[in-house]
């Protein structure tokens, strides 16, 4: 019943994050000609390493998923803290990437490109913040002794979105970082 | 007319009412759906007077050539709140109030699956209307319209607040919305009785099930563009600025694409109402119940293929424009279909000519008038002929007024006793219904006149040319019968409430579960439920010597 309900969350925040990719695919491919050069102050190699970050915390999660139905709670503690530490680090991976814009004066008022892709990056991280939040609350529950029979779902609800929340990045990442790179955009 | 019909599960149980001593606070903190059922409808009910009142403050404009009754700022802002208010404030909140009371009756449950998300979903609508009807007093509510079109929604060309408060407020209760949503989805899937199929689920369950599913894809489209407005608004970003690179064509294209379905998710509810009001009314069971309940799927499918029909002037092609209105063509197929198995259902019936049951066959006319006229917006030249006229106006009214709003009266009069326990009086629920009736076909039959000789829309006011004055009269008059008309209704529910007829349990002879729980019930439905073994529950136990599932064919 969680899980349906957070299966249907999903379906709605799908086209949620499709209206957002579809302004920027629109906008930044084929709208303004200055976008060609902006989108080259982004560093794939460097979000490329958070973006795997990002997705192991997905597998971390998994990990912890599985422990929590063989009624290992240590464990699941353990690896809810590492998926934390992980979504954290790309938070931080996205704060860092956001500060280097900005000082090359790509802000979300400066241009098209700046505006769709704050916007839509914005979002993704805003969703990663609800996910930790999410998941401290997890943690909490756990070091209070609410997991200690392996019956609840709530766990597999969170691990829903949070699968979810890393799926959406690995879309963005290909049409904001990956894409660009082999199409001929207008200079 | 109609009799009470003495049930013969009158009194088995004793009436249980919700603890009162709490007053105030036990309304506020509730989670119990027929509670929030019940605040819902009053929230609708309170929007409705609101809305109606801006609706008569611009028939009082244009009553007359050349009116200087309003300012055009003052028009613009309430056209704009008009339309806003009927569409999120008035038909949703009305169809998650019958929907939060109704669905878990029906389907045998005690309450819906999540109770505080319910609680959550129903004060963010009631706050972000709050939100919007705030901006009155910040300084000029929004003036772009409903659609709220860009580049006019941009801070150049509306700096006054009204649009921020536009975008916020739809944002907090289109957030209600989806919660609402979800909420009857997992209720529909989980809660049924014993015995009940997904395909034995009364039909308006089964519309408020398709209805979420079209509010989850539809909504998060608005959302994303109001996002995007604030962003532009606020931090100056160039989403809709087509100077610096943005498009104005991408809200068109996001607004419409949550837009259309939007009709749909105002109208389904409706077609679920008049199918239990014409089975119950024809004393037979509802015609091609499958048929009734597939079309629908299919009209919510389709929905999100024509969205461009509002945009066929906007200049995107013949082969765009083509596809559009083909698809658009199509959506009359399955609401045609559903149009003759309602026809079917009354036929060879025991018609009982209730409150209902009028407005469900006065429905039936008004709604195929406003489906032809839709089917003439289909075609891509008459509709570069009569767009921004009050043709549109005149075609959208009946069918979300004529369709929808007359659906949500006939579930009023329906399910009052229900909600209160009273029948909703009978004689001044006659005199509205005639006076509505009569006065809503005078004020937009004429508008298709008004729109084909070339009237636009959103004027404030226009020069004395040949007709239109005294059209537009006629048409202010209409606009004044359905505001008495309201006015009756209003003294005919609280008259009903003090002194009404006491209903009983089944005052309709009502065949389906919610006729089966106690006259008011209390926090908990049911104590004990049937073995659903059918479609009409409560009629198989009503008839066991003719059971449903006995000569079942489907």
């Amino acid at each position: 019943m969680n899980k349906m309900m957070i299966k249907m969350l999903v379906f709605t925040e799908v086209f949620f994050f499709l209206s957002l990719i579809m302004a920027y695919v629109y906008m930044v491919y084929y709208g303004d000609t200055r976008s060609a050069g902006e989108i080259k102050s982004l560093h794939i190699s460097t979000t490329g390493f958070f973006t795997f970050i990002l997705l192991s915390s997905s597998f971390t999660f998994y990990i912890a998923e599985k422990n929590y139905l063989k009624g290992n709670v240590k464990q699941l503690k353990i690896w809810l803290v590492i998926t934390m530490i992980l979504g954290a680090i790309f938070l931080f991976g996205q704060g860092n990437e956001y500060y280097h814009l900005i000082r090359e004066q790509i802000t979300l008022g400066a241009s098209v490109f700046g505006t769709n892709f704050f916007t839509l990056t914005g979002f993704h991280g805003f969703h990663v913040f609800v996910g930790l939040v999410l998941l401290s609350i997890l943690l909490t529950m756990s070091l209070l002794g609410d997991f200690n029979s392996n019956q609840s779902t709530v766990i597999q609800t969170v691990g829903i979105y949070w699968h979810f929340v890393d799926a959406v990045w690995i879309v963005v990442f290909t049409v904001v970082y990956v894409m660009p790179r082999f199409m001929d955009m207008k200079t | 007319m109609d009799e009470i019909m003495p049930s013969s599960f009158a009194g088995a149980t004793p009436v249980r009412v919700l603890n009162r001593d709490q007053k105030l606070l036990q309304w506020i903190s509730s989670v119990d759906h027929k509670q929030i059922g019940t605040m819902y409808l009053l929230l609708s009910i309170l929007f409705l007077v609101i809305g109606g009142g801006e609706a008569l403050l611009m028939r009082t404009q244009l009553a007359i050539p050349n009116n200087h009754f309003l300012s055009p700022e003052a028009y613009n802002q309430i056209f704009t709140m008009h339309g806003t208010t009927m569409v999120f404030l008035v038909a949703m909140p009305a169809i998650f109030g019958f929907g939060n009371y109704m669905v878990p009756l029906m389907i045998g449950a005690n309450d819906m699956a999540f109770p505080r998300l319910n609680a959550f979903s129903f004060w963010m609508t009631l706050f972000g209307g709050g939100l919007l009807y705030f901006s009155f007093l910040a300084g000029g509510a929004p003036d772009a319209g409903w659609f709220n079109y860009a580049p006019l929604n941009e801070y150049n060309y509306s700096s006054r607040p009204g649009v921020d408060y536009f975008a916020i407020g739809l944002l907090i209760a289109g957030i209600g919305s989806v919660g609402g949503a979800i909420n009857f989805i997992v209720t529909i899937l989980y809660y049924r009785a014993k015995g009940m199929k997904l395909n034995q689920v009364p039909l308006f369950v089964w519309m408020i099930f398709v209805d979420s599913f079209l509010i989850l894809a539809a909504f998060p489209c608005l959302n994303a563009a109001l996002a995007m407005i604030e962003m532009d608004r606020q931090f100056h970003a160039h989403f809709f600025n087509s100077a610096s690179g943005g498009s104005a064509l991408l809200w068109q294209h996001l607004f419409w694409l949550f837009g259309h379905p939007e009709v749909y998710v105002a109208m389904l509810p409706s077609f679920g109402i008049f199918s239990e009001v014409f089975q119950t009314f024809s004393r037979k069971p509802i015609f091609s119940y499958a048929i009734i309940a597939s079309s629908s799927v299919a009209i919510a499918l389709l929905s999100f293929g024509v969205w461009v029909h509002h945009m066929f002037a906007v200049g995107l092609g013949n082969t765009v424009n083509g596809f559009f209105g083909a698809a658009s063509m199509l959506i009359a197929i399955p609401t045609g279909i559903k149009v003759f198995s309602w026809m079917a259902t009354m036929y060879g019936g025991s018609i009982r000519f209730s409150i209902p049951m009028m407005f469900a066959i006065a429905f039936l006319i008004q709604f195929t008038f406003g489906g032809l006229t839709g089917v003439l917006f289909a075609i891509v030249p008459i509709d570069w002929q009569l767009t921004d006229t009050y043709f549109v106006v005149a075609h959208f009214h009946y069918m979300f007024v004529g369709g929808a709003v007359f659906g949500l009266f006939a579930g009023l009069f329906y399910w009052f006793p229900k909600i209160t326990g009273k029948m909703l009086d009978q004689k001044l629920g006659t005199w509205f219904f005639w006076l509505f009736t009569i006065g809503f076909n005078t004020t937009f039959l004429i508008q298709h006149v008004l729109g084909l000789i070339g009237m636009p829309r959103r004027v404030w006011t226009y020069p004395d040319l040949p007709g239109y004055g005294v059209m537009n009269f006629i048409s202010t008059l209409g606009a004044f019968m359905m505001g008495t008309a309201a006015l009756i209704l209003i003294v005919a529910i609280l008259k009903s409430l003090r002194s009404g007829v006491v209903a009983g349990k089944d005052p309709w002879d009502g065949v389906t579960l919610e006729w089966y729980c106690d006259p008011q019930p209390g926090r908990k439905n049911f104590d004990k439920i049937p073995l659903v073994r059918s479609r009409r529950p409560f009629w198989d136990l009503k008839h066991p010597e003719n059971p449903d599932w006995k000569n079942a064919r489907s």
